[in-house]
């Protein structure tokens, strides 16, 4: 029981582990085998990271990626609200589009907007979530991964199988609030010793309708002024997914293959604005992509890695008459990508790795006016890492040459029509641990990181805002922090963890919408932004064995940023209202709580996310003041055996105190609502 | 080892001291300044100062500037009317006061928000969708919408038209169809007439930008023809002979901005001034323009101010704020000038999505006082005594 309950602790604590590790990381087996999986990993992040997987990721109560990565530290989560809505990512404070996501290894790129909705990611299939500040630790990957100033990794679940069976099925039921209707099947199957293959699919369904609350008091009587509540229009979801892969070992090494189709029909719901309470826009995605890795130890000392991705993103979005202006967009996006990393293992403390990555993007749309771009990258990154007992390092620098094209698209015949300048970047990141004392499990770490994002198409060529002349839009960070853990086998207090980050980050040339000429919402993109950050990151994870077999974890988490908005005003007047203001959406404090009480077959979970209060412009002043908000989260669980079926069924309440809030301004967010979920494996 | 519980308590301890707990959401209240010392009666009691707020974000607000004391109140209409459910609304477009009321059309909220002149107590308001701007004539006011007819047709194409809503009932009695997405409208000699602006169908060709200007018989309410003017129509004022200023926004690409006269008696385009408009404000026969225009040359809203003498037809002068504080203004956005002190108002709208500032300027174009405003300060109207 003890050695289960270590188990799928050290998941949380070891983000790292060896590639024949994670294969064999099934965390159902985990829950259904007790007493197999030992990590014998002491592998410490040279980088800070947080992961969340296995048991204590099921223990949240998350519909999509992004409910799960309001858990971590340091991350804020732009929410407009319901299933079908749009969920985005922010680390740090540096903007969404620093943020690179990858699935399975390989970035899920949009040139488009640079935005990865991961709200779109249902938390079904997906095993683990990693993000690491900066980059991964492990220097043996494609240049692409050196690429973000931060990195999300999403792992969906991979084919594990007992010695005596060769084929999984898992079937998984989910019904509540909003109208949801969300089967899913996964079927595994072993084809031969050396090769597994994995199919799964999802359907979602949900109206989307979900009753919402505004709520106004008079100033001095507090009485109340107005107070309505209404339903959620247009938020309905219709959303398929498949996927599947083939997993293979060879001599010394590894491959995989991956097919992933999502298709989905969904109405934008809009911002709630005074007597108009019902949007009509609808918007369609299909993505559709096909990546592969390849991985062999061809000697001792030196290793190669291929990674290869197609993918193809179709959007549409629809504004029907008359009340507003129709509006009829389609675009359509492709990726090329191929990759080759080599590793070379200069002595058993030294490595050295060479990764080199070609990417071609191309977008296309019905849109007026509208160029289609072509973009040819070329990524190299040098890496080296040495590890010196107490002392690891690593250091890298990766080139980034980017060259444009366009053809004419919907221009009008007499508009210039011209691609963006060749960009040649390079940029550097450095980092390093050190670890005080022989016995204790206490590292120091610390980091520098520059890094870019590129403008996107739609900075640099949409309609009328576009504009070519931007520049890549730079961070630097600073990071210190340290992390410590400590494991008393056999104590109450028997698992603790704890990592602390303090962090500066300065993002310059920041890629800002001004107004451009006169009236009619007209802007144009320039490089005018500049913000400074400055935080701290805390995590805890606690363990405690109670009598009679009852576990329990805690993890907590806290952030602290001031994040300023130092961008240079014309208007000196204007400047004071904005110059040095906490940027919009960055609550100085934010936090959240996962807990989970298990006992026997029984599982009981309760998660809390604070959010505390912010402003919705940098002019902090009292009109942009948004309040806190926090929820509350309870779920119970239970496991157990109908004959041959292992079954499980949880309900949900989601916030369980039935706040009234919102995270967007005008995107009210759900009250109380409710969950069940039913899954079966055999 | 019995440090670390201490550690994991304190954090915890920490964690909940942080978090601030949510109170009662309050209605705005507004905020109050005095900006100017020097109180001069000019026969109005003060002004109100509609802010846009950027699209979506239902900021539109109502700021008012009260003569007799010289005080800039600030979002005043949730605290007039704090019983109105998510307040004023959603980019605020035009304002008038007709008769005894204050008319704000509210874009985005498809409305126009009816309230009374004295206090700004909201009195109703009249449903139109994608509503843009309004004038009155004999009891009737008349407002131009972007949004189309209801129809069904593969070939959706959507004209804007005009509504005539009878200001006793608030009810719209009539719609009169004219071209895509017009603007700015003028009633004068039994004639309205409408800028078509075709804003949104110019962007990838030119050619399908509106050129013209709907003329409706006020008696029929119909379209009697259209006056060939510019590109993409913004503003149409007429002048106190009856004749029509119109100002083009250009295509934002080779054809600039320009102001347009329109002859009453031939009905055609008889003059181009060699000026770019953005928006503009008649007094007497002087035309006070302000324009940005964005150039593709500088990366920067090249920002121009002059006035026009609508008699002569002549650019009486390249500028009228002579301090400098012109260098200041991001984007000029909204402007007025008091009839009887002549003291000019412009706004500037800054970067959109935070407050903007209210200039006062003398008539010789000094800077009198400047104040903080909501968010893209734009439409005026001056509230006279009595």
């Amino acid at each position: 029981m003890l050695i289960a309950f270590l188990a799928f602790v050290g998941m949380d604590l070891y983000a790292q582990r060896p590639y024949v590790d994670s294969a064999r990381a099934d965390t159902g087996r985990v829950r259904t085998l007790r007493g197999v999986t030992v990590y014998t990993s002491g592998y410490k992040e040279v980088i800070p990271s947080q992961k969340l997987s296995g048991e204590t990721l099921k223990s949240l109560n998350s519909f999509s990626v992004a409910d799960a990565i309001r858990y971590f530290a340091g991350v804020q989560v732009k929410d407009y609200g319901g299933i079908g809505g749009l969920k985005t990512v922010d680390m740090r404070s540096m903007g969404t589009n620093h943020m690179g996501v990858f699935y399975d290894g390989i970035q899920l790129g949009n040139a488009q907007n640079g935005q990865v909705d991961l709200g779109k990611f249902s938390m079904d299939n997906i095993e683990s979530i990693s993000l690491y500040n900066g980059q991964k630790s492990d220097i043996f990957q494609p240049a692409k991964d050196y690429g973000s100033s931060g990195t999300i990794y999403l792992r969906s679940r991979r084919p594990v199988f007992d010695s005596s069976r060769t084929t999984n099925f898992k079937g998984v039921f989910k019904t509540g609030s909003f109208g949801l209707i969300d089967p899913s099947v996964l079927f595994e199957r072993k084809l031969s010793e050396q090769v597994q293959l994995s199919v799964s699919g999802e359907y979602i369904r949900s109206s989307g309708r979900y009753p919402f609350r505004y709520r106004r008091v008079h100033h001095n009587s507090k009485e109340v002024a107005w107070d309505t509540t209404a339903i959620r229009q247009n938020g309905d979801i219709n959303a398929l997914r498949i996927e599947s892969g083939l997993y293979g070992n060879i001599n010394r090494g590894f491959w995989n293959v991956k097919a992933y189709f999502y298709d989905s029909e969904k109405g934008i719901p809009g911002a709630i604005i005074n007597n108009e309470w019902m949007h009509a826009q609808r918007q369609w995605d299909r993505n559709f992509f096909l990546q592969g890795s390849f991985q062999k130890n061809i000697s001792s000392n030196y290793d190669v890695q291929v990674n290869a991705k197609y993918a193809n993103d179709y959007m549409h979005y629809l504004s029907p008459g008359p009340n507003q202006i129709r509006i009829d967009n389609k675009f359509n996006q492709q990726e090329w990508y191929a990759s080759v990393a080599q590793k070379y293992s200069l002595s058993k403390r030294i490595d050295v790795n060479l990764s080199t990555d070609f990417q071609y993007n191309t977008l296309s749309s019905s849109l007026a006016g509208f160029v289609f771009p072509k973009r040819f990258t070329s990524l190299v990154a040098l890496a080296g890492q040495a590890d010196l007992g107490k002392v690891k390092m690593q250091a890298s620098v990766l080139g980034t040459f980017v060259n444009e094209r366009i053809t004419r698209g919907n221009t009008a015949t007499g508009d210039s029509a011209i691609a963006a300048p060749a960009k040649n970047e390079v940029t550097p990141a450095f980092f390093i641990s050190y670890k005080p004392f022989p016995k204790a499990d206490f590292d120091i770490r610390a980091f520098y990181k520059n890094i870019f994002r590129m403008p996107t198409f739609n900075d640099l060529y949409y309609t009328d805002i576009g504009n070519i002349n931007l520049k890549p839009e730079y961070t630097h960070q600073y990071n210190l922090g340290f992390v410590y853990h400590k494991s008393r086998p056999g104590s109450v207090w028997s698992e603790s963890r704890m990592q602390t980050d303090f962090y500066f980050n300065k993002v310059t040339n920041k890629i800002i919408a001004v107004p451009k000429g006169s009236g009619m919402y007209r802007w144009m993109m320039m490089n005018i932004g500049e913000v400074e950050i400055k935080g701290v990151d805390l995590v805890t994870d606690q363990a405690f064995s109670l009598p009679d077999g009852i576990l329990l974890n805690l993890r907590l988490s806290y952030t602290y940023q001031k994040a300023q908005d130092f961008s240079g005003r014309k208007n000196p007047l204007l400047q004071d209202v904005t110059y040095g203001g906490q940027i919009s959406y960055i609550p100085w404090h934010s936090g959240s709580l996962i807990s989970s009480i298990l006992y026997r077959s029984w599982r009981l979970n309760y998660s809390y996310v604070y959010v505390g209060e912010r402003y919705h412009v940098s002019a902090n002043i009292p009109v942009n003041y948004e309040q806190p908000w926090y929820t509350s989260d309870l779920s119970a669980s239970k496991d157990f055996q109908l004959r041959k079926y292992r079954c499980k069924i949880s309900g949900e309440v989601n916030n369980v105190f039935n706040q009234d809030y919102e995270v967007v301004l005008n995107y009210p967010m759900p009250k109380r609502n409710y969950k069940i979920i039913l899954s079966v494996e055999l | 080892m019995k440090k670390y519980p201490l550690y994991f308590i304190a954090l915890l301890c920490l964690f909940w001291m942080v978090s601030s707990c949510r109170k009662d959401i309050e209605v705005f209240i507004n905020e109050d300044t005095v900006v100017d010392t020097v109180i001069v009666d000019n026969g109005f009691s003060g002004f109100y100062l509609l802010n846009e707020g950027n699209m979506g974000s239902n900021k539109s607000t109502l700021d008012y500037f009260d003569y007799s004391t010289g005080t800039y109140r600030r979002n005043i209409y949730a605290a007039i009317n704090p019983t109105v459910p998510k307040e004023l609304g959603d980019v605020g477009n035009d304002m008038a006061i007709y008769g005894s009321r204050l008319y704000a059309v509210i874009n985005a909220s498809n409305k126009v928000e009816v309230m009374d002149a004295a206090t700004a107590k909201r009195i109703g308001q009249i449903e139109i969708p994608n509503c843009r701007y309004i004038k009155f004539d004999k009891g009737f006011a008349y407002v131009t919408s972007y949004a189309g007819p209801i129809e069904i047709n593969p070939d959706y194409k959507q004209k804007g038209f005009v509504a005539k809503v009878d200001t006793a009932t608030l009810a719209v009695v009539a719609k009169c169809i004219v071209g895509y997405q017009p603007d700015g409208l003028e009633i004068t000699d039994g004639k309205i007439y409408v800028a078509n602006s075709g804003g949104y169908m110019g962007a990838g060709n030119t050619n399908k930008y509106e050129r013209t200007v709907s003329v409706i018989d006020l008696a029929t309410f119909k379209e009697e023809k259209r006056i060939d003017v510019a590109f993409n129509l913004h503003h149409i004022k007429a002048d106190k002979r009856g004749d029509l200023w119109v100002t083009s926004r250009g295509d934002y690409k080779q054809l600039p901005s320009r102001l347009y006269f329109i002859d009453k008696d031939l009905q055609k385009v008889t003059d181009t001034l060699p000026v770019a408009a953005s928006n503009y404000f008649l007094d007497g026969d002087s035309l006070y323009i302000y324009s940005s225009e964005w150039s593709y040359i500088t990366y920067s809203n090249v920002i121009t101010y002059c006035i026009v003498n609508t008699s002569t037809r002549e650019v009486v002068t390249r500028s009228f704020i002579t301090d400098g504080t012109d260098n200041e203004i991001e984007i000029p956005y909204g402007i007025m000038v008091n009839p009887v002190t002549k003291d000019i108002y412009v706004t500037d709208a800054g970067n959109y999505v935070s407050p903007g500032a209210l200039y006062c300027f003398s008539k010789e174009g000094k800077k009198k006082w400047a104040v903080r405003t909501g968010d893209i300060p734009a439409h005026f109207t001056l509230l006279s005594k009595g």
